[in-house]
Order: C-alpha cells, then sequence, then structure tokens
C-alpha cells in the first residue's frame, strides 16, 4: 500500500501530473483580491480569512477529477479492483496522496498569502490550522464525487459542483474557527473540534462511498 | 485447482451477450475464445475477472486439497486492452509497482522485475519511461507484468495485438510455460495462439431481431 501512496505521489510531481495547478489557481485568486477590494487594509484583513478559506476550496476542487480517471484510462483501476486487498484502503490511500500532494501545498502556502491580505500573526497561524485540520475532509468528500463521475469523459467541472455543497460545513467550521482566535468573545475550541470531527467523518465515510462508486461503474 | 463456470449470462445494457455457458478447466488447460469482433469474448473475459456482474451463474476456482472454493478475481491476472501501466513513470517502476500492490497468491511465486523483463526479451529498456516505447514493446511489458506477481489463471484479452511474428511466438511460449506449472488460461484471441491442452469456445454473439423476428 506504501507503494501506491509513493507512486501516485511520483506521477503527480512529474510532467502533466498537476500538482502546482493548484497552488498557482490558490495564489491568483488571493492575489487579485487586493486589488479588487482597494486599499482598506482594516477590510482586507477582516475578510482575510475567508477569501483564504474560499481560495484553498475551490483550488483543493481542481484536479479531483483526475483522481481515479488517470487509473481507469489506462486499465490500472480494473487491477486495483480485482485484488483481495479491500477496495476502501486503496481509496484511502489515493485520497491521502491526492492531499499529500495538491492540498497540503495550499496549507503550506497559505502564510504567504495571509500577508497579502493584512492578517495579524494569530490569524495568520489560525487559518493555517484550521486549513491543515479541514482540508482533509475535501479530499475525502471529493473522492465520492470523482468515483461517481469516473466514466465522464469531461467530468471536472461536474465533479466540483457535485462535491461543493458538502464541502460547507467544513467552510463555515474552518472559517468561524478562524475568527474565532482573533475576535475576543467567540471560542476558538469548539468550531475547531467540530472541523475535526468532520474530517474524521468524511475520512470513513469518503472511501466507503467512493469504493461503492467504483465498483458499480463498471457496467 | 479447478476453474468451474456455471449458466453464465451477461448483458450489455438491455442486450443479451451470452446466456447459460458453462464450463471447466482443469490444471494446465486453456480455454481459447474465439469469434466475430462485438460476439462477447471480452465481455465474458471481463465476468471471469469480476469486472462485470453476470446476470445469471457463477465462476469458482475450487481448491481440491482444502476443498473451498475461492473468488477467482483475486486468484487471477487480468490483461485487458489497455496495459495498466503509466506513462509517466519508467519501465521498472511500473513493474516494480505491480509486483509490490499485486502480491502473490498461495501455490507461487513471481519472478524479480528484470527476470521478467529478460522473459519477454526487453531488459535493455528497463530505465525508460513506459511511454517511450513503442506499442509492441509496450504490450511486451504489460505481459511481464504478469510473470512478477503469481497469480494461477491469466485472464487475456487480444495478448498478442500489436506484436510481430516472433514476440507472438515468445508470448505463447510464456503461456506455455505458466500452463506446464500447472497454471490456467482464458484467452481471447483472433490469431492463431499455440497453447496446451486447449479448450475450444466460439462465441455466437447477441442476434439482433427487428420486430419481424428476422435477422438485421
Amino acid at each position: 500500500m506504501i507503494d501506491l501512496l509513493l507512486r501516485d505521489l511520483k506521477l503527480s510531481v512529474r510532467a502533466g501530473g498537476g500538482a502546482l495547478i493548484g497552488v498557482l489557481f490558490f495564489m491568483t485568486v488571493v492575489a487579485v483580491i487586493p486589488f479588487g477590494v482597494g486599499p482598506d487594509l482594516n477590510l482586507l484583513s477582516r475578510i482575510g480569512p475567508a477569501i483564504i478559506w474560499i481560495g484553498a476550496l475551490l483550488a483543493a476542487l481542481l484536479g479531483l477529477d483526475r483522481l481515479f480517471q488517470t487509473d481507469r484510462d489506462d486499465g490500472s483501476l480494473d487491477l486495483m479492483l480485482m485484488q483481495e486487498q479491500p477496495l476502501v484502503l486503496t481509496v484511502l490511500i489515493k485520497c491521502l496522496s491526492h492531499w499529500l500532494a495538491n492540498i497540503l501545498p495550499l496549507v503550506i502556502a497559505s502564510p504567504l498569502l495571509g500577508l497579502f491580505m493584512n492578517m495579524n500573526e494569530v490569524a495568520i497561524g489560525a487559518v493555517m490550522i484550521t486549513l491543515l485540520v479541514g482540508s482533509p475532509a475535501l479530499a475525502f468528500i471529493g473522492a465520492v464525487g470523482a468515483a461517481v463521475a469516473v466514466t465522464l469523459p469531461r467530468g471536472g467541472l461536474l465533479v466540483s459542483i457535485l462535491v461543493l455543497p458538502l464541502t460547507i460545513p467544513v467552510l463555515i467550521f474552518g472559517v468561524s474557527a478562524s475568527y474565532a482566535a482573533v475576535e475576543d468573545p467567540a471560542p476558538f475550541l469548539p468550531p475547531f473540534l467540530i472541523l475535526v470531527a468532520i474530517t474524521m467523518f468524511f475520512s470513513v465515510i469518503g472511501p466507503l462511498g467512493a469504493a461503492l462508486a467504483l465498483r458499480n461503474a463498471g457496467d | 485447482m479447478r476453474l468451474l463456470a456455471e449458466n453464465l449470462s451477461a448483458h450489455r445494457g438491455e442486450d443479451l451477450i451470452f446466456s447459460n455457458l458453462s464450463f471447466s478447466l482443469a490444471e494446465g488447460e486453456a480455454l481459447l475464445l474465439t469469434g466475430r469482433n462485438g460476439s462477447g469474448k471480452s465481455t465474458l473475459l471481463r465476468v471471469a475477472a469480476g469486472l462485470l456482474r453476470p446476470a445469471s451463474g457463477s465462476l469458482r476456482l475450487w481448491y481440491d486439497e482444502t476443498r473451498r472454493a475461492y473468488n477467482l478475481a483475486e486468484a487471477a491476472h487480468y490483461l485487458g486492452h489497455r496495459n495498466a501501466m503509466k506513462m509517466e513513470l519508467t519501465v521498472r517502476e511500473n513493474l516494480a509497482f505491480w509486483q509490490s500492490f499485486l502480491g502473490n497468491t498461495e501455490g507461487g511465486r513471481g519472478v524479480s522485475v528484470l527476470e521478467a523483463a529478460a522473459a519477454v526479451e526487453l531488459e535493455q529498456v528497463l530505465h525508460l519511461p513506459f511511454g517511450y516505447l513503442s506499442a509492441g514493446q509496450q504490450r511486451r511489458m504489460a505481459f511481464a507484468k504478469l510473470l512478477v506477481a503469481y497469480r494461477p489463471v491469466w485472464i487475456v484479452d487480444e495478448p498478442t495485438a500489436a506484436l510481430d511474428i516472433s514476440a507472438e511466438a515468445l508470448l505463447a511460449r510464456l503461456m506455455r510455460e505458466h500452463q506446464s506449472q500447472g497454471g490456467m488460461i482464458l484467452a481471447a484471441t483472433h490469431q492463431p495462439l499455440e497453447l496446451l491442452n486447449v479448450k475450444r469456445l466460439e462465441m455466437k454473439g447477441f442476434v439482433y431481431t427487428n420486430a419481424e423476428g428476422h435477422d438485421l
């Protein structure tokens, strides 16, 4: 199973893997916001956490459609379906490698973009931690959409639209935890723990749903 | 060890491709599927590999020693039309990945990556990305994948497509070696394929009829 993780990581950094496309998109979206909003520093720092979270969410959905499609196109998926080891485990590993290659760079890039948005250190730290904890859920939810649309040749936008409503709770609790860290009366821990719970919940449900969809995509 | 297929039927959409197909294979035997394009050869092989659900019937691999039936898909290699190799990775990385991902089923061991490449006479291209190989070389390397992990049953769909005559003979020899060690082969092919203990099955395919019952 570790070999599958390493193979997928290798594929995502080699030519055409597209691991850096997500980061570039994320940076572009967040970098143009100050130009659009104008030089109101207070406003920027107030909307900063939300903008970074939205940018990361959209960037995380980019490239999700390739999660299973490349393996289906070259026939690898057939062999994965035949194996004795549970398909759920294979899907879980593929989600993890997708997260490591495509979404973790977003988390790492977020402090830099926090500076663009005139956020203070506490806000930057809070956004980074909530992204780190909440973003795996995006990969797990996305896997279900990617598995459902695996037989569609141009499923890219469809996957994003299928998946977006399910990711709204992640966004809500991620942003509210980030705001709670900078605004005094609101407590940080409750929304943060709910975010952790959402990630853990989808780490079970996501691979199960995706495995079920892949099994039935054969006909 | 016996492969038993009983009353298999399969649909493609609304159409019945084949129905009530039964066969059995003993160790060292091969089933050769022939028939026109679209007659259901690939469908039968995909049903055997567990990738399509049969409309009726079952496929089992029966072990005499333990008196237990196993899921055929887990004890079989499947080589379909597509090679299941990544163009961006080198041949060695591809084979090493499948070797460790597939593992061996009980009763045998796969050979090393280098030996498998030597068996298909392509050990000199192991360091190249798979996408750099010609179509015939890619097919031979995809076949080498069957050697790196042991499976008693090989399900091969047009294994000799895109191959020259000497490579065809090479693959046929490797399949015969697998049979002589007690392996079983399910193959669909247009070209003549020299295997041992061959059972033949000609697929007639679904006959399309119009409302009056005449053939179209």
